[in-house]
């Protein structure tokens, strides 16, 4: 059976989860720095942009929220 | 950054045929515009190696060339090959030039897939080859086939990464209207260089192809989730259960049906794909009526797809130039795909420049 898409983890991980109820993407980088985006390239954009706009890496987010606040402090 | 890649990506494993097709008798295939040669010996390996007599560029595949014990016989002027690939009997001469020798190709036979390896072969063993173990491994039933497809192995990327489709191109089949509502989950994996799509219908239609194949009715729990390693291998681990049944907290999952659909993306040409297709099923493994009904099933799905990117091939080859594509939230795994095979065909050119 294929790994749960929620609980994957490996060292070099890039997630983009597009929020249920909305048309928004959720990207998540490696690094633990998370970005809100309207479509899929805006998104890879950033992800794959490492480490250029994301945060050192901070404390892993433990919520939906706190990655989310993540993501408005660094557009 | 482009968002298609243009060139193959050289410097890796590509599904070649299936093992049962590679005989006693000389079989040719074209992988990323190379034209190779393949067959097995008396001892049951399986050779690779160019498909062009080093002479004359006869095709070694093409009658009346042939196969005599282990050895390959030019059906122009009849320079005889070994399974190395040398070169061992030229016509009238005792002397075999020492440059008489046939380009040989990093070869693996396994998951019933022959593998080949496109691109320098001293690095072909420090490059995994996928696995797709569920095509020969007890426990499974598997029906397998393979399309031409006239369009360039990018198109049929975009359209395994994005099920979306299924909804649209495939309503009679496997496609629902969940499907295409469905939010995905997406995942890069830099360092395995593989790239994860999941698309979890909690409450959904079932499908003809599922109905049939399992025998549920009524609403169903379907997960696909997606398995992506460029350049060749697709897998699709796909689970269906009645709705509301999940697996048990130790992994087990008795009451699902598990279907494992093996797609191997292999450019024949830049405007040409062999397209493998394979589904394993773990579920009425000794009924014949369920492989066959998945089988042809399955063959129309595929079909129903080449006929689409066939004649989007047409189209992207006769539009004029600068065209803007416009791309959504299906198209995350398609998007990053792209960007990885990109990386791919960018190494790859990096290696050849040496």
């Amino acid at each position: 059976m294929a790994a749960d898409p929620t609980t994957r983890a490996a060292p070099g991980l890039l997630r983009v989860v597009w929020l249920p109820g909305s048309d928004q993407l959720e990207g998540t980088c490696h690094c633990g720095a998370g970005y809100l985006a309207d479509g899929p390239a805006e998104v890879w954009d950033w992800l794959l942009g490492h480490p250029v706009g994301h945060h050192p890496a901070p404390p892993r987010p433990t919520t939906r929220t706190s990655v989310l606040n993540t993501a408005g402090a660094t557009r | 950054m482009s968002e298609t890649a243009s060139a193959f990506a050289r410097e890796q494993w590509y599904v070649a045929g299936y093992g049962r097709e590679i005989g006693r008798e000389l079989f040719s295939r074209t992988v990323c515009g190379e034209s190779i040669l393949f067959w097995r010996t008396l001892a049951g390996e399986v050779t690779a190696t160019s498909d062009r007599c080093v002479h004359r560029r006869f095709p070694l595949s093409e009658p009346p060339s042939r196969l005599v014990g282990d050895q390959v016989v030019c059906g122009y002027h009849g320079f005889t090959y070994g399974a190395d690939g040398r070169c061992v009997a030229v016509p009238g001469q005792t002397r075999v030039p020492r440059t008489a020798r046939l380009r040989r190709y990093p070869v693996v036979e396994r998951d019933s897939f022959v593998w080949v390896w496109i691109g320098d072969p001293d690095r072909a063993e420090h490059t995994a080859v996928p696995r797709a173990p569920w095509l020969d491994a007890p426990g499974y039933a598997v029906v397998s086939g393979m399309e031409p497809l006239a369009a360039g192995y990018q198109l049929l990327v975009d359209n395994l990464l994005d099920l979306s489709h299924e909804t649209y191109l495939h309503g009679g089949s496997i496609g629902t209207p969940e499907v295409a509502t469905t939010p995905i989950t997406t995942e890069v994996d830099e360092q395995a260089g593989s790239i994860y799509v999941s698309r979890r219908m909690a409450d959904a239609e079932c499908p003809p192809f599922y109905a049939r194949a399992t025998g549920l009715s009524g609403r169903i729990t379907r997960w696909q989730d997606i398995e992506y390693t460029p350049p060749c291998l697709y897998l699709l681990h796909s689970r269906i259960a009645p709705v509301g049944v999940l697996p048990n907290a130790d992994g087990s999952d008795p009451t699902a049906f598990h279907v494992e659909v093996v797609y191997a993306i292999t450019p024949e040409t830049e405007h040409s794909t062999h397209d493998f297709w394979a589904v394993a099923r773990d579920f009425a493994l000794d009924d014949q009526g369920v492989s066959d009904f998945i089988a042809e099933q399955n063959r129309t799905v595929v079909l129903q797809d080449v006929a689409a990117l066939n004649v989007l091939q047409e189209v992207i080859d006769t539009e004029p130039a600068g065209y803007q594509e416009l791309s959504i939230n299906i198209d995350t795994g398609g998007l990053a795909a792209r960007r990885m095979l990109a990386k791919q065909v960018e190494r790859a050119t990096a290696v050849a420049a040496g």
